[in-house]
């Protein structure tokens, strides 16, 4: 009868019932993401004691000073910046055209089979897939093996060897949302194209690529997101080379420079939140 | 991989917030007190031990491996083990209290000393002592003025790893990582962190004698330049840095890396059969672990019967083995059988390694007319070495 009395007390209450309903949820999200978020923002303006190695609250600007001008931090960040917006360049050339067979040519089974196997390697460890990937990029892996007799070699360990995995790792993200976006193309929109004597070319440019920009801009926010704070695969398959994720990754570390590291990890942030506001208006934050 | 970095900053921060809290409580208990016991009483029944990976096993990661069960049931004292994977991580740990015995390398030891976390150890009250090498005994990383800090354990060496199919002849020097490396260019490998600078020093030690480098840890700034100058020059040729001793030797069975440091363990664990390991002539860097006692342990009875358990001759076999490098006493080599591969006990191999120390400002090599160069601008320097 308790549950009858409650929500007979609750039904005129419109405020308390959306009160009871969103805190929990609402709760989580402000302390585990904002405030967490929060206290590292916080951690950059404060600095070490060198004897101790304690982080101390002395409020300085020195550790964001010397990362917008040291050049170190500005050669990684270019290079990730780099390796970023090629993972997503790649990612995007692969998955438009498997998107749009899953979306308007395969039979509604073999479009079933397809979303499998593209979300398949999703249930897979992080880890197992990076691993996988150094084996074939060795010199006595898959590639190599392949690609010999005709006088070409593996891209080996480095810069190259990153952007292959990573767009691997994330094409399943990119193709998703592409594939919602062609699925959300009505055909009777290529067919009147097609009567108004639009040829294929034409259709994919004047019909279908506008409307499916969003979907392709929200692809590529996760490409790009993802690559800009990787630093696990770059230590396996990367060779000698360091991006933004290794050098925060060093100062929490070896290093024992928590501020530092806060500072550094500033810069994918703010690269992000500028990337954010510029797609923000091409509606591709509704396409996610 | 963002999620893992947010993670990673929510995680640095709730850190950052619990080193300043327990900051806080921990000043009002310190009493100063670090002298040694000078005599044992009745186990407290339990112990907390700080160590790295592979150091106090129960049995639970391989049933085989299990020195822990013997100790409980001999003194009653139950271990609650924790493991650490940097020196850094350990002193945050030590400092936020709670452990009764800690293995320290050497790059972690003298902190600990210097923020009294730890006490001196009354090595009379141990039986195992008598047997470990006095080549381990009484060394800068254990003892401050003749006053013992602890018991080794083990100790091993960086050696110079090489294919022997693609590196010919056999080298004796680091020069086929350092002036030569353009010989191997992009299969040549070195150890990440920034101590590994100090293998460059031990280099310049032999090949700039005019830089007058006495140790590989007190380096002034000229000194320091000039190893970080060598580094930039070796990175050029570098295919891989390696932390991760797996990825290591996988990159040595496939032949991504034919030249570079490496541990006996990796060379012990490589089943190729197409290289081979060597002291190089300039000698080279190491590590040299330490069992130490908290100045703040609740269970000191216990923490000196597992420093006494863990240095006796099978046991201490049995660890350093499963961790692979040399045991402390020529005792433990009765029960190993591989004692030769790492040169236990080899004195003049042992003398031509310079153990891991800390890099402070005030230079361990005794000169006081010049200022050396810290651990944080070695890492710095390292960061910019990679590039």
């Amino acid at each position: 009868m308790t549950t009858h009395r409650l929500s007979a007390y609750l039904a005129p209450r419109r405020r308390l019932r959306l009160a009871s309903l969103l805190t929990a949820p609402v709760l989580w999200l402000g302390l585990v993401y904002v405030v967490a978020l929060a206290a590292l923002l916080v951690t950059a303006f404060w600095t070490v004691n060198e004897l101790t190695g304690q982080v101390q609250i002395e409020w300085t600007t020195e550790n964001v000073v010397e990362v917008l001008t040291e050049a170190l931090y500005r050669t990684v960040t270019l290079r990730t910046l780099g390796i970023a917006l090629l993972v997503t360049v790649v990612d995007i050339i692969v998955a438009v055209p498997v998107a749009f067979f899953m979306a308007k040519v395969a039979s509604a089974r073999l479009r079933h089979l397809l979303v499998i196997a593209v979300l398949a390697p999703l249930w897979a460890s992080y880890l197992v897939k990076v691993y996988a990937w150094r084996a074939l990029l060795s010199s006595d892996g898959l590639i190599e093996w392949a690609v010999s007799p005709f006088g070409g070699s593996t891209p080996g360990y480095g810069i190259v060897g990153i952007v292959l995995t990573l767009s691997y790792l994330w094409l399943p993200y990119v193709i998703m949302p592409i594939y919602a976006g062609f699925d959300r193309v009505p055909d009777r929109l290529l067919e009147a194209s097609a009567d108004l004597g639009a040829k294929g070319w034409r259709t994919l440019v004047s019909v279908v690529l506008p409307t499916i920009w969003p979907a392709i801009i929200a692809g590529s926010i996760f490409a790009f997101s993802l690559s800009l704070g990787d630093y696990i695969t770059t230590r396996i398959v990367g060779g000698s080379t360091q991006m933004i994720g290794t050098l925060v990754y060093t100062n929490v570390g070896a290093a024992n420079n928590l501020p530092l590291a806060a500072a550094i990890s500033l810069i994918p942030i703010g690269i992000i939140l500028v990337y954010l506001a510029a797609v923000r208006r091409t509606g591709a934050l509704r396409s996610l | 991989m963002s999620k893992s970095l947010s993670r990673t900053a929510l995680r640095a921060g709730l850190a950052s917030v619990a080193v300043v809290s327990l900051a806080a409580c921990g000043t009002s208990s310190s009493d100063g007190g670090s002298a040694a016991a000078t005599e044992l009483g009745d186990t407290e029944g339990a112990v907390s031990i700080l160590a790295w990976p592979g150091y106090v096993e129960d049995g639970s990661n391989d049933a085989s491996v299990d020195w822990v069960s013997g100790f409980e049931e001999a003194t009653g004292c139950m271990v609650d083990a924790k493991t650490y994977g940097t020196s850094d991580e350990a002193y945050q740990l030590m400092q936020s209290g709670g452990y009764d015995v800690v293995a320290a390398s050497g790059d972690l030891t003298l902190r600990l000393i210097a923020g009294d976390l730890v006490a001196p150890v009354n090595t009379d009250l141990l039986e195992s002592y008598d047997g470990i090498f006095d080549f381990l005994k009484d060394k800068e990383w254990n003892s401050v003025d003749g006053v013992a800090y602890g018991v080794p354990h083990g100790y091993g060496a960086n050696l110079l790893m090489y294919n022997t199919d693609e590196v010919t002849p056999a080298p004796t020097s680091w020069d086929v990582v350092f002036d030569k490396a353009s010989d191997y260019a992009g299969k040549v490998t070195a150890y990440d962190s920034p101590i590994y600078i100090a293998d460059a020093a031990v280099y310049l030690m032999t090949h700039n004698p005019e830089l007058g480098i006495e140790n590989p840890y007190a380096l002034d700034q000229d000194q320091f330049d000039a190893a970080v100058e060598l580094l930039k020059t070796q990175q050029e040729s570098i295919g891989e840095y390696w932390s991760d001793y797996l990825l290591e030797i996988q990159a040595f069975e496939s032949g991504d890396s034919v030249v570079g440091t490496t541990w006996q363990v990796i060379q012990n664990s490589i089943s190729t059969g197409n290289t081979d390991v060597v002291l190089p002539e300039e000698g080279a860097t190491g590590w040299s672990d330490t069992w130490m006692i908290a100045s703040e342990s609740e269970a000191p009875n216990c923490a000196y019967a597992w420093l006494d358990y863990i240095a006796s001759p099978e046991v201490n076999a049995q660890a350093t083995a499963y961790f692979g490098e040399a045991p402390s006493s020529s005792a433990a080599c009765d029960f190993r059988d591989d004692c030769e591969a790492y040169h236990a006990g080899d004195e003049e191999y042992a003398a031509q390694i310079w153990y891991w120390t800390t890099p402070v400002s005030d230079c361990v090599d005794g000169r006081d007319d010049v200022e050396c160069v810290d651990y944080s601008e070695w890492t710095k320097a390292w960061q910019e070495i990679k590039g």
